[in-house]
């Protein structure tokens, strides 16, 4: 019989993953998508916890997250392309330009 | 018993599609292995009855958002990033914090498991017969109790499509 404990540690696994993504790797559209993933993750426990109780608000929620997500995705992928034109550049140690 | 089956099924699908986009070389692989890990969790959805939303994930994320990535991904050169580092300086350190979180959430589910009482709560059979219909309950409460928020993220889509274009435009 599944438990909520299950959906919380399949949400931590993916959510843990997605921090390492965040920060350890160097290029800058795969720190997004790993965004992506940690979204999900919490989506995940938001769906589980609606099913739990019988409430459709984790439901409505976990459909604002997608909302913001794409929003997220849209004006990133934006900067990227801004940032891509000026300096040639995805990795993310390599954008200092604010940095002395 | 058939709920398990698809649930472990769809969440090793998940686990192991994730733990690959954020480890491989070539981002193209990255966008293709983060699509196996989305469409995974839209079956986690749909295992949990939430059929909306197990819709809306694959027609936005899939559909949407990864295209976006995919589009990106093209337009900006990659031939030199595959050929560099993968991974940035600080990268034991920021793994072993990482871990260090992990351990901590962990630490917290096993430690409420042996609580009096306080146990993992068990899903509630569903009815086999007919389900409860979940898109109109969804429209129900998205249009009745949060129709403010509601209209708050179709301002605010608003304003992240007006950036990016702003800001994906060409200076002249």
């Amino acid at each position: 019989m599944l438990s909520i404990g299950h959906y919380l540690f399949l949400g931590l696994a993916l959510f843990i993953i997605g921090v390492i993504g965040v920060v350890t790797r160097r290029n800058v559209i795969v720190i997004l998508m790993s965004i992506e993933l940690i979204l999900n993750a919490v989506n995940i426990n938001l769906v589980a916890f609606s099913r739990l109780y019988g409430d459709v608000a984790g439901q409505v929620f976990a459909l604002f997250i997608i909302a913001d997500a794409a929003a997220e995705a849209a004006v990133g992928l934006g900067i990227i392309i801004a940032f891509f034109r000026n300096r040639e550049t995805v990795l993310e140690d390599e954008m200092d330009l604010l940095k002395w | 018993m058939l709920d398990q089956v698809i649930f472990y099924t769809f969440a090793a699908i998940a686990v192991i599609s994730a733990i690959l986009t954020v480890t491989r070389r070539n981002v193209v692989h990255s966008a293709v292995f983060l699509i196996t890990a989305l469409l995974a969790t839209a079956g986690i959805f749909l295992q949990l009855r939430a059929e909306f939303l197990f819709i809306v994930q694959i027609i936005l994320y899939v559909g949407g958002i990864m295209v976006l990535f995919v589009f990106v991904i093209m337009l900006v050169n990659l031939d030199e990033a595959v050929r560099q580092m993968r991974f940035a300086r600080q990268k034991w350190v920021a793994l072993l914090i990482s871990l260090a979180l992990a351990a901590q959430v962990g630490l917290m589910f096993w430690s409420s498991r042996k609580m009096p009482g306080q146990g993992m709560p068990k899903f509630a059979a569903a009815p086999v017969e007919m389900l409860p219909p979940n898109s109109e309950a969804v429209a129900k409460s998205l249009f009745d109790t949060y129709l403010l928020p509601f209209e708050i993220a179709s301002v605010l889509l608003l304003v992240a499509m007006i950036g990016a274009v702003v800001m994906a435009k060409k200076r002249t």
